[in-house]
């Protein structure tokens, strides 16, 4: 039972620690209340590591309806968010807390 | 002050409606006004204690702390809802044929009301420690004052409270001999829903692949943002753009806590159906 535990984690290790050496790094910051950059190109069909900057006095979360993401980002903090192999196409994302601050990601 | 009643309105709205089904779902128990409300006040401390160490949960497990936190709770949540669910369709029955009469009391004091409690407190506690991330953000920034941050919190809790209030009146409206049937249909329907929220923060920790990202589309007849989507997302976990893990999650859930209310149920009919005497306890369907 234990081995098979074991087994089991070095399993995800293994399929989840080549993902943060390898993928594409792409970082947006949260700035005034606007993502820079709004329109983020990132590649179609690999992984990418979005690294998400908040440089605000506010906390933030950052959430995708469309990419299934959502995650805190403390005031001046900084989060990673892996998402994709993505189809080409426009993702949408914003802050949950400022619904107006809005951005794309642009599959190509 | 507006936006922060309506951030503070929509994270209280998914707790409070989970209270409201549960006080429903209880109706009639012995001391489920303490065990609930001892649930809520256990999940607004927890709330403050997950706030103040968000930075350190952030950081766990390279990163994917939140993320796995999240499942965690929500995990728990479906597992006590669960619970309660299978036990009820064991005890329910007896519990609903002697409601009126005095054994009641004793009876009910083996329901499992903790785990409902223990459920209240996860709920109130993810929500919460949105609600003081962002308090606390704003506080911090000085933004607007801290007068029109408190009226806005309250506006928003006290909406909030309103419309798990109103779920409740509405579903003790219902006779009680149905109460138990539509109460544990939507607890069943609610832990489906968080099993399918669980599985989307596993997927995002890159635990757990999407099995296609976006099955659908139905965001043109119901924004996930809209408050319509917000309360049916609480109640039967709609998503407009489901990714294929979630149904996967969905359907189990809905399969293990059915499968095993209808088994643990139908047994307990079989043994009052064996003719004893006593038929106050008629098998139904």
């Amino acid at each position: 039972m234990m081995r098979r535990w074991v087994l089991a984690i070095s399993f995800v290790c293994a399929v989840a620690a080549p993902a943060l050496a390898d993928d594409p790094v792409v970082t947006i910051t949260l700035k005034d209340h606007q993502f820079v950059p709004s329109e983020v190109p990132v590649p179609a069909g690999v992984k990418v590591q979005l690294q998400v900057k908040n440089e605000q006095q506010v906390t933030a979360e950052f959430e995708s309806n469309s990419l299934h993401r959502e995650k805190i980002v403390n005031a001046g903090g900084e989060i990673t968010v892996f998402v994709g192999p993505l189809d080409p196409g426009s993702y949408e994302f914003f802050d949950d807390f400022h619904n107006d601050t809005r951005g794309h990601l642009i599959a190509k | 002050m507006l936006p922060t009643a309506i951030i503070v309105f929509r994270e209280v709205l998914e707790a409070a409606l989970i209270v409201g089904i549960v006080m429903a779902a209880s109706r009639g128990a012995l001391r489920r006004g303490l065990w609930v409300s001892g649930g809520i006040a256990a999940g607004v401390l927890g709330a403050c204690g997950v706030a103040a160490f968000a930075a350190t949960i952030a950081a766990a497990a390279e990163g994917m702390g939140q993320e796995l936190f999240d499942a965690g709770i929500l995990f728990a949540a479906v597992g006590m809802l669960g619970w309660h669910n299978v036990w009820m369709s064991r005890h329910g029955r007896e519990l609903a044929a002697t409601a009126l009469q005095l054994g009641n009391a004793v009876k009910s004091g083996a329901r499992p009301l903790w785990a409902l409690a223990f459920a209240v407190a996860l709920a109130v506690l993810r929500e919460g420690s949105e609600i003081v991330l962002f308090l606390y953000g704003i506080a911090l920034a000085g933004q607007g004052g801290p007068l029109a941050m408190v009226i806005g919190g309250l506006i928003g809790l006290a909406l909030g409270v309103a419309a798990g209030t109103a779920i409740y009146w509405g579903l003790v409206s219902i006779p009680m001999r149905l109460l138990f049937t539509v109460t544990s249909w939507l607890v069943l329907l609610l832990a489906a829903g968080l099993a399918s929220q669980g599985a989307a923060f596993l997927m995002q920790a890159d635990l757990l692949p999407s099995l296609g990202s976006n099955l659908w589309d139905t965001s043109f007849l119901l924004s996930d943002q809209s408050l319509a989507g917000r309360i049916l997302h609480t109640l039967i976990g709609y998503t407009a753009q489901p990714a294929g893990i979630q149904l996967v999650f969905y359907a189990m859930t809905l399969l293990l806590i059915g499968g095993l209310m209808r088994l643990v149920g139908s047994s307990e009919r079989l043994a009052h159906s064996k003719p004893q005497g006593d038929s106050a306890v008629i098998p139904a369907e």
